[in-house]
């Protein structure tokens, strides 16, 4: 019971690091933090799937793709030029009234059941596996060309194109 | 394993709701008083993985694994959404040299 509190703990205060930290190199590795604690949100859940996925791509491939830009650019030393404190107290209050909005929301249920694993496979690689391959086989394709075109799109936006062009 | 998933037996729903509103209220700060479009960009990644939890552990409540294809759908589709976003910054930055969100409110350079 108290490990799940713990993990919550450092979830909130690594997410809140990731906001409030000057440099964005260190809201990047405070990021990569805050995943891992989400990482292990999946394993108390018996989710093995969604925990290895969520390790891999999130905290293997995004974040390095973050890293790279952010080293591309060379962002590290000129520090962004901060709102004003009115614009930030304004923002915090308008993300904080949603915050007491949730949770006023949320005194409104009864008082909920725990969260009670029933199947232990629920989460493994083959029950996943069976219904994504045979129930959402259509969309699982269409992810794919999803994917390609985000690709193709990347390319095009990301290459400079200091030569004119040339009409045929 | 088995030792583990006894312990998130007694956690009530209601706590993982909490959690994920938290985390989802602090990614909407974040968009809200970051000028950075980097950070900015971080914070709708940090709102995303919220649902994502969420997800998961209504999938596991009621004992339905569609939930978390779902959740394996989000992913692919954040990773695409990555891809373009940091282009596109890429390509900001090169034509005004700077990611600041606030000069990019005129459509135009």
């Amino acid at each position: 019971m108290s490990i799940f509190y713990f993990i919550a703990f450092l979830s909130i205060l690594f997410s809140l690091l990731v906001i409030f930290a000057k440099n964005p190199v260190h809201s990047v590795l405070y990021l990569i933090i805050t995943f891992f604690t989400f990482t292990i949100h999946y394993i108390l859940l018996n989710a093995q799937f969604l925990a290895i996925v969520n390790f891999i791509v999130y905290m293997g491939a995004i974040l390095v793709l973050f890293l790279f830009v952010m080293m591309m650019l060379n962002l590290n030393k000129d520090a962004e030029p901060t709102k004003s404190i009115y614009v930030k107290m304004i923002g915090v209050i308008g993300g904080g009234s949603l915050l007491v909005t949730l949770v006023a929301a949320l005194k409104g249920l009864a008082k909920s059941q725990p969260v009670v694993l029933q199947n232990v496979n629920l989460g493994s690689v083959q029950n996943l596996g069976k219904v994504l391959f045979s129930e959402f086989l259509l969309p699982f394709e269409v992810s794919s060309i999803l994917l390609l075109s985000a690709m193709v799109g990347a390319v095009l936006l990301a290459t400079r194109d200091n030569k004119p062009k040339v009409t045929v | 394993m088995e030792s583990l998933t006894q312990a998130i037996k007694i956690v009530p729903l209601n706590h993982y709701i909490l959690l994920s509103a938290i985390i989802f209220s602090i990614g909407v700060i974040g968009v809200l008083i970051r000028r950075n479009a980097i950070v900015v960009f971080m914070s709708v990644e940090l709102m995303l993985n919220a649902v994502n939890l969420l997800l998961t552990v209504f999938s596991v409540y009621s004992n339905d694994p569609n939930g978390q294809v779902f959740v394996f759908f989000i992913m692919a589709l954040a990773a695409a959404e990555i891809a373009i976003g940091l282009a596109i910054i890429v390509m900001i930055h090169r034509n005004t040299n700077s990611i600041d969100v606030d000069i990019l409110n005129r459509l135009k350079w």
